[in-house]
């Protein structure tokens, strides 16, 4: 039996709740679930929908200053990274669900740190609240309150570009519960995901044009500064380092299988291609409230945001997967490539003739066409 | 210069009466070391050589065969690669353009040099010396570099299925070794083969003087060509590949998949023309020995 007095106290502890949804999160009972991060273009293993409920999800960022080799003539850097790679892993949670990370500073770090997600609401997205010295942690809880693909990376004051150009960004993917739609509302799902992240990297020349090196970041700094002023990249790669993602390291799929591909990047415009394949769904802008685009030939990834394509593989073979500026593609390192298995299908290609000599006075298989006209 | 050129002589009797290769330098010094690379006289031989270019039968995609060859006569080849010292007084001279490069490299091969760049320095060396310096043909490298010479014959493309070839090529090429050094190494790094040159194979590609070619394998064997394409050359060294002649840096990148020639250099062939004394006292040595 409710009296009118309960009746207004539930109201008012219900009016209590709601205000104050910060401390409710462990006293909502919510399940926990640990994940382990995987490093870059792989993905953690994850439901793309979901019949469970929101559920706190615990993820580990350790942050790794160290010296890594971005080219093939062994050029040396000084990366910032979480979780020592670059770019940092891709977390994937579903709508609803609470983030919850420990940002760690390890002592052998020589500088400050912390982490803006793009994902999360106030709080400088978080930034405000995780400022970490080297042999410091601290544990940031956010709620994934919209879906989509979003960069997160370091921002402390008044570094934040170095920061970020040098290896500390990386993506969450909120999922939607009941996973990805098209535009008529089927569903969509993918048999793999790759995470893509494309890096402008800013390395300082000596007077003979040799690359220079710093044994620590603090040293590299004014130089770096004064390339990345000058708005040129010496180096746009993916995953770190050229040819990260070619030869022994493509990545792999079959004939009518479905691969994501989720590309980020967290300070300049980008614009992936893949050669001799498309963009099926896009999701250009990375955020799936909005219905995704179809058949894209070459999509736009803002500087600062991460996008989503799905493509099903139709044909085996070598696919290149560019940055299509393609001085950067070629010159400056930003490509990818896919070894896709299965049977050819001559349909879809076919070379009717192979490379031979111009014949004079023989009518081409286009002359054929006009003639039939 | 005649001295040089009659100690040449002498030299070049004796390596005649040997099997083996016989290094001697310096071969014509002309003012200030022009030509100070040590020359390796390597005596004609049969040996196993699979043509450049590419290769098709009755329209399909064809290896190239593997044949036994003999050059018309011997060689006479750099010992080691040209080297930066060397294509500076090219440049200083106004024969060679100039290249960026290191001042602690100068004694290194001088890599980043186009095929262009390559010929300019022998023309200017011929000149300067009077003895003809050109770069090899693919056929007198791959005799030159005798065991270090790669023969990769890649899988080939049926044109029903191209992809299946495309990815074990992809996949051969990927797992080419790649160099241990990126910059250009002391010379004599990477060893000596058997007939005493330097550095082949090493992480300098050298630039050969053979054009890419297209031919058709007829029934009989013989090899017909239907393209020769002159703006591209034949590379020579862990692999053999192919260049356009104005490249100076090569990468992959984009499409291309595997490990691209680390540098680009070159070493030339001495054709010695000699005064026509000279030359039949050449002859007779060289008959001499045929049959010996």
């Amino acid at each position: 039996m409710i009296t009118r007095r309960t009746a207004f106290l539930g109201a008012a502890v219900a009016a209590l709740v709601a205000t104050a949804p910060a401390l409710a999160a462990d006293d909502l009972k919510l399940p926990r679930q640990a994940i382990e991060l995987v490093a870059p273009p792989f993905v953690h293993q994850h439901e793309q929908a979901t019949k469970e409920g929101p559920k706190i999800i615990e993820f580990k960022l350790t942050i790794r200053e160290k010296e890594v080799v971005i080219d093939d003539a062994g050029t040396k850097f000084q990366a910032m990274t979480f979780n020592g790679s670059m770019p940092a892993p891709m977390m994937v949670v579903h709508e609803g669900d609470y983030v919850e990370v420990t940002l760690v500073n390890p002592e052998a770090n020589t500088m400050p740190h912390n982490v803006d997600f793009h994902s999360a609401t106030g709080g400088l997205g978080g930034g405000a609240l995780t400022h970490v010295n080297p042999g410091e942690q601290v544990v940031l809880r956010w709620k994934a309150t919209r879906t989509g693909t979003f960069v997160y990376h370091c921002a402390p004051e008044g570094m934040i570009p170095w920061h970020v150009v040098s290896g500390m960004h990386g993506t969450v993917m909120v999922l939607p519960r009941d996973g990805l739609k098209n535009r008529e509302g089927k569903p969509l799902r993918y048999d793999r995901v790759y995470y893509i992240g494309e890096n402008d990297l800013y390395v300082p020349k000596d007077a003979n044009g040799k690359y220079k090196s710093y044994d620590t970041p603090g040293e590299a700094f004014a130089d770096t500064t004064e390339v990345m002023r000058k708005l040129i990249p010496t180096h746009v790669v993916f995953n770190g380092k050229v040819g990260a993602l070619t030869g022994k390291n493509a990545m792999t799929a079959k004939v009518g299988e479905t691969v994501m591909i989720v590309h980020s990047q967290a300070n300049r415009d980008t614009r992936p291609h893949l050669i001799g394949g498309h963009g099926d769904y896009v999701w250009e802008t990375g955020k799936f409230i909005n219905p995704p685009e179809k058949d894209l030939e070459t999509w736009f990834i803002r500087g600062g945001s991460a996008g989503a394509a799905l493509y099903t593989f139709r044909q085996p073979g070598i696919y290149a997967y560019v940055n299509h500026n393609l001085i950067e593609a070629v010159e400056l390192g930003a490509s990818a490539h896919f070894k896709v298995e299965g049977e050819w299908n001559n349909d879809l290609m076919k070379q009717v003739k192979p490379p031979g000599p111009i014949l004079p006075g023989k009518s081409s298989a286009a002359d054929a066409v006009v003639q039939t006209r | 210069m005649l001295l040089a050129m009659k100690i040449k002589i002498a030299i070049t009797a004796a390596a005649l009466a040997s099997p083996v290769a016989l290094t001697v330098a310096p071969v014509a010094s002309v003012g200030h070391s022009t030509a100070d690379s040590a020359i390796t006289l390597i005596a004609a031989r049969p040996f196993q050589y699979r043509m450049a270019g590419d290769f098709s039968r009755d329209g399909k995609p064809a290896e190239a065969p593997l044949r036994e060859a003999r050059l018309s006569g011997d060689v006479k080849i750099m010992t080691s690669q040209v080297t930066s010292r060397e294509y500076a007084h090219c440049v200083d001279d106004g024969g060679c353009p100039r290249i960026p490069r290191a001042p602690e490299m100068a004694d290194r091969p001088v890599v980043g040099v186009s095929w262009r760049d390559a010929t300019a320095y022998a023309e200017w060396i011929t000149n300067k010396t009077g003895v003809l310096h050109r770069l090899p043909t693919d056929e007198e490298w791959v005799f030159a570099a005798g065991e270090k010479a790669r023969d990769e014959a890649l899988p080939l493309a049926d044109p029903v299925d191209p992809a299946q070839a495309w990815i074990a090529r992809y996949e051969a090429e990927a797992n080419r070794v790649r160099p241990l050094a990126f910059d250009p190494q002391p010379i004599g790094t990477f060893g000596r083969n058997e007939n005493g040159l330097d550095d082949i194979g090493g992480n300098v590609w050298e630039w050969t003087n053979t054009c890419f070619l297209r031919m058709m394998l007829e029934q009989t064997g013989a090899a017909q060509v239907t393209n020769t394409n002159c703006g591209v050359r034949v590379v020579q060294g862990a692999h053999r590949t192919y260049m356009t002649d104005f490249i100076r840096d090569p990468r992959t990148g984009g499409c291309a998949a595997g490990v691209p020639p680390a540098n680009l250099g070159f070493r030339l062939i001495v054709d010695a023309q000699l005064p026509a004394f000279y030359r039949i006292v050449e002859e007779v040595a060289l008959k001499l020995r045929a049959k010996l």
